[in-house]
């Protein structure tokens, strides 16, 4: 999905890399086919609300999402599931997770800001394969709530959801596309998933559609 | 659980070639700034810093070009900088894949172009770079690649700046810069204090002892270098495993 928020070069690179074919949606018509949607996401909650809006997104994507299309969001893209976030409190979020995102809180250093490491709480799907003790790369003030979707968290100066999985819906709050191997084998996971239906439980999808 | 501190070599340009000495003689072209980014990338560099130091008008295109190439070759962050003076400048950087942007002289202009780059980018992609040198009092500011004293303290300026929305501070010590006599470890603790963003400190780097004492003692969380790796006298692999060792958290090699 392409808001204008930048750093997509990147994100599309490290899919390709993964095997995924990409196309930049800036409108609503490539949500109606794609056979995964990925949020990427930097800068601020209020924009990215507002251009889902403006750009009539935010509709096409709910439903793709109700109808069991596999969706990855990164960093900012992950916090747009939940209700909303502190960062802008009139702005609407999507709503596919409940609960708001807050600001990390003062006395450690802001934003956080490079590698850190995630704690596992449940099987994750994304994280198959991916070391224990791997770093990943964050860049935001901004977390999600350790909810029961987070099946992997991380701790600076809160415990906030790094990982967030619930049937066709994933996110990251790190950035895979520049985590280096660590964040390329998070990418090809969930690449391999849409690929073999894993995925995206209980939805049936054309065969034809897999193949790469 | 805690963040590692950084290590990230800076790639200094004319917008198009590494401009340092550069001695990596197994690398094919060893003055293209790709190449040796993404030599750093496998050698476990956590980040990637592109510099077009001659910031010349009609060559910007072709640091554009540049930084694409980069962003498509890496899979670490990358900063670009080096003549960011707008916010169309940095837009053609970020567009082109750089995760953030360094802004120098154009902010002690106007700090109002911080504001303009948060706003459009967030905070995290915003690195405010700092040229310090030593004053009778504290540190001075320096604009144009260290040349004209800006008349501000360099301590302040930190604070305005992040006040302004930047989220890290690349510092600089003019008087350590090139010198590889170490980082100054008392100018970067007192801008680390000062501040509540990261700092990455930059200039004087030799010894993996100077990257030790920065961390430490200067309370840096990331630390920037150029010929010392691109010279291939310290290995960025050799230079984690000391610090590792020496109890800096830091993230193992890849």
């Amino acid at each position: 999905m392409d808001y204008g928020a930048g750093n997509l070069p990147s994100v599309e690179r490290a899919l390709a890399r993964a095997g995924a074919g990409t196309e930049r949606a800036a409108s609503p018509a490539p949500l109606e086919t794609a056979d995964a949607i990925v949020l990427p996401g930097v800068g601020h909650f209020g924009r990215l609300a507002a251009a889902l809006d403006d750009q009539a997104l935010r509709a096409p994507l709910l439903a793709a999402i109700a109808r069991g299309v596999p969706f990855l969001g990164i960093c900012l893209g992950m916090q747009a599931l939940w209700d909303g976030s502190e960062e802008a409190t009139a702005a609407r979020g999507l709503g596919v997770l409940a609960g708001r995102v807050t600001a990390l809180p003062a006395g450690v250093k802001l934003p956080h800001m490079g590698w850190n490491r995630v704690r596992r709480r449940a099987p994750a799907r994304l994280l198959e394969g991916v070391p224990e003790d791997a770093y990943l790369y964050f860049a935001h003030s901004y977390a999600g709530p350790a909810g029961v979707e987070a099946v992997a968290v991380c701790d600076y100066g809160a415990t906030f959801a790094a990982v967030v999985e619930r049937a066709n819906v994933f996110g990251v709050q790190f950035h895979p596309e520049k985590s280096g191997p660590a964040g390329a084998a998070v990418l090809a996971n969930f690449v391999a998933a849409v690929g073999n239906g894993t995925a995206a439980p209980g939805r049936t999808r054309s065969p034809a559609r897999t193949a790469p | 659980m805690t963040l590692a501190r950084r290590i990230i070599p800076c790639l200094d340009t004319d917008g198009v070639r590494v401009v340092k000495g550069v001695r990596f003689e197994s690398l094919r072209d060893a003055g293209d700034p790709v190449a040796l980014a993404e030599r750093y990338d496998r050698e476990g560099a956590d980040e990637v810093v592109v510099l077009d130091i001659a910031a010349a008008r009609d060559r910007r295109p072709t640091f554009v070009k540049t930084i694409h190439r980069a962003a498509l070759a890496l899979s670490i962050p990358l900063t670009a900088g080096g003549g960011i003076r707008t916010l169309e400048d940095a837009r053609a950087v970020v567009e082109a894949g750089a995760d953030k942007v360094t802004v120098n002289t154009a902010a002690v202009r106007d700090p109002e172009l911080v504001t303009a780059l948060a706003d459009a980018f967030g905070s995290q992609a915003v690195v405010l770079a700092i040229d310090a040198r030593r004053a009778e009092r504290g540190w001075e500011v320096c604009t144009r690649g260290g040349r004209d004293p800006a008349g501000l303290d360099a301590v302040d300026w930190a604070r305005t700046g992040t006040r302004h929305g930047a989220g890290e501070i690349l510092l600089t010590s003019i008087d350590r810069d090139g010198t590889q006599s170490g980082f100054d470890c008392e100018l970067t603790a007192a801008v680390a204090e000062a501040v509540g963003v990261p700092v990455i400190a930059s200039g004087g780097a030799r010894t993996p002892s100077d990257f030790l004492h920065v961390f430490e003692r200067g309370r840096a969380d990331a630390a920037l270098a150029a010929s010392v790796f691109h010279d291939a006298d310290l290995g960025i692999g050799t230079l984690k495993a000391f610090l590792a060792a020496n109890g800096v958290e830091v993230r193992p090699l890849p």
